[in-house]
């Protein structure tokens, strides 16, 4: 049966949140769950030590744990807090970028690829099998194709490496040194007041005839439209995906976990609708179409 | 300090190379690279061309194969590489992982740059790529600020090129899906952001209008300049105020910083922009060859005239430009 997982949030919740969330996913029927601040170096409601303990608690509870680092990695600051996620044994490692998986091989650690690494081919997971890779998501704007393409190549290398594919909530699709949160409220990025602890599920940027188009999340810009391929899964499971990652909200994420896992042991959802934080669904990218594309098969 | 420039074609190369052009890149005409315009970069031929003309003249050629291919179309990048070295470039510039170890493993003796596109932003990540595929140089991604760049200088195990002048991406280089999410192309897939095929010009009572695949990206009023639709740095709507939500348009110009640049050991300025004219290119490969070689012959005394200072805002988006990243503040 195919895993579930829940990716790291990528949005700024404070610590009890944090706390709250965690609690009640340590008993829902997901496999995977992933800690950690993948986003911004200036969001350290929980320190790292935080994490380990909320990553311990959550083993405890029988969850694999992988600790993910941070996307954009800039600073000397940011590169001690990715050595001090490296510098441990007892878990694995979300490695966002080079810089991660240079520290991770380094300190011997194996690691999983975030989706914001570019593994397009074959030939790259070669590169980072060598280094420790123990498993990779497929970058977002990659589809079904690509995705079948990349499984297959892998079997005539032999390889054996689980693929990982983002396939609920809101598209993380760029990272900037600039806050576009801070941006709004006309504060510098240095001062900002964390004011993304006001939208715990980012900002709705729009176009002037009211298209949801993104949603802005401090340096990170995401999705407009909520990726749901909860009907593909099927599909996912004869290609020989392994585990399927659901990105966290903070509303409905129960109901949400329940009907994937529903739907992954071949049962049906229920239908009625869920208590979800309004945006328009989308699953362009897994047809080759434009990520905004809904294509209803 | 180097002098890259952009060659989106002969002509453009040649005016490069006369202009005083250190080295110059260009891409072949395919989705190898990261400027797939329509009637833009070269065939073998021209290449080939271009290559002596630059060689003649002492300036060097690099060749950016700096989109990321997928299995379909892992053959044709992979001919690209052997096509540039076959050609003789002095440097391939690459940001894909797995043709960074086809390029190495085949053509060990053929320098490799890390592109832009790699988004490498720190000096481990840079020693990621010096470890697995002995780069010789990387390209920094414009989103670091002048200490970053510092921090990364001091411990960089390879030559660094920093971008000087041009359009402003101001979200990290090589993981940005925005173009792929409105279009079906992207940077990384298709070497095209924002693609010329997705847009459309409207003329509307309310004004003009330019959409990216029917999304509006902007709306101008009368006497308001209108600028090509770069989805990024559209007028939007967030909690109810309408504005360059992500980014105005406008260029960078690091004119300023090229004392500090230098003394950080930095290698080479890059120039963006293979998909502007060669009028353009000699413009900017003049202004900044001078501003080179004030530095070289002046050092501690640099200062910009205002000649350049003129030509260059000229050249530029609006009007506009900034330092961008490279200045704190800007974040």
């Amino acid at each position: 049966m195919m895993k579930l997982s829940l990716g790291p949030i990528l949005w700024f919740w404070s610590k009890q949140t944090v706390f709250d969330f965690y609690a009640k996913a340590a008993e829902w029927p997901v496999d995977t769950i992933y800690l950690g601040e993948a986003v911004c170096s200036r969001r350290r409601e929980l320190k790292p030590d935080d994490w380990f303990d909320l990553a311990r608690d959550l083993k405890a509870c029988g969850k694999e744990v992988v600790i993910s680092t941070q996307t954009l990695i800039e600073s000397e600051a940011d590169l001690r807090r990715l050595r001090r996620i490296c510098d441990q044994n007892e878990f694995l490692v979300e490695a966002n970028d080079q810089s991660a998986v240079q520290v991770a091989s380094r300190h011997h650690i194996p690691f999983i690829t975030g989706p914001s690494m570019n593994i397009y081919n074959v030939a790259t997971l070669k590169v980072l099998a060598k280094q420790g890779l123990k498993g990779w998501n497929l970058p977002v704007e990659l589809g079904r194709e690509t995705l079948e393409q990349l499984i297959t190549g892998l079997k005539q290398e032999g390889l054996d490496l689980p693929a990982e594919v983002f396939a609920w909530g809101f598209l993380p699709l760029a990272w900037s040194s600039r806050c576009f949160t801070a941006r709004h409220y006309n504060l510098p990025k240095d001062n900002c007041e964390f004011r993304c602890l006001q939208h715990p599920d980012g900002m709705e940027l729009r176009s002037r005839e009211s298209q949801e188009l993104f949603r802005l999340n401090g340096i990170s810009t995401l999705s407009g439209s909520r990726y749901d391929l909860m009907r593909e899964l099927p599909k996912m499971d004869r290609l020989g995906v392994n585990t399927v990652r659901l990105s966290p909200e903070h509303q409905g994420m129960e109901e949400v976990v329940k009907r994937f896992d529903q739907v992954r042991r071949g049962g049906v959802p229920a239908t009625d609708p869920l208590q979800l934080v309004e945006a328009p669904p989308c699953n362009g990218y897994w047809y080759g179409r434009p990520g905004m594309d809904l294509v209803v098969s | 300090m180097e002098l890259v420039c952009p060659a989106g074609s002969l002509p453009a190369l040649k005016t490069a190379v006369d202009n005083g052009a250190d080295a110059v890149y260009f891409g072949f005409r395919d989705s190898t690279n990261a400027r797939q315009f329509a009637g833009l970069n070269f065939n073998d031929k021209r290449a080939a061309e271009g290559i002596d003309y630059a060689h003649s003249k002492g300036s060097r050629v690099f060749c950016a194969i700096n989109t990321y291919p997928q299995p379909d179309g892992w053959e044709q990048w992979k001919t690209a590489v052997d096509r540039a070295a076959g050609l003789g470039v002095d440097a391939i510039i690459l940001a894909d992982m797995g043709l960074l170890d086809y390029a190495a493993s085949r053509y060990p003796d053929i320098p490799r740059h890390l592109s832009v596109q790699g988004s490498a932003t720190s000096y481990e990540a840079l020693s990621f790529y010096k470890d697995n595929f002995d780069i010789r140089r990387a390209v920094l991604p414009r989103v670091l600020s002048l200490d970053q760049v510092r921090g990364v200088a001091k411990h960089s195990p390879v030559e660094l090129e920093v971008f000087a002048f041009g359009s402003l991406c101001i979200m990290a280089e090589g993981r940005c899906y925005l173009s792929s999410y409105l279009t079906d192309e992207s940077p990384n897939t298709r070497g095209a952001c924002s693609p010329a095929k997705a847009v459309r010009w409207q003329e509307t009572p309310q004004g003009l209008e330019s959409r990216l695949n029917d999304v509006l990206i902007d709306r101008y009023g009368q006497g308001e300049s209108a600028g090509y639709p770069t989805l990024c740095k559209g007028r939007f709507e967030v909690e109810g105020s309408v504005y360059h939500a992500i980014e105005e348009p406008v260029s960078l110009n690091t004119l300023d910083l090229l004392p500090e640049l230098q003394e950080l050991g930095i290698s080479a300025v890059k120039i963006e922009g293979r998909q502007r004219s060669p009028a353009y290119i000699a413009d900017v490969a003049r202004t900044w060859r001078q501003a080179l070689d004030n530095l070289k012959r002046t050092p501690g005394m640099f200062t910009v005239e205002n000649d350049w200072r003129n030509t260059l805002s000229g050249l530029s988006e609006g009007g506009l430009t900034t330092l961008g990243a490279y200045h704190r503040k800007w974040k």
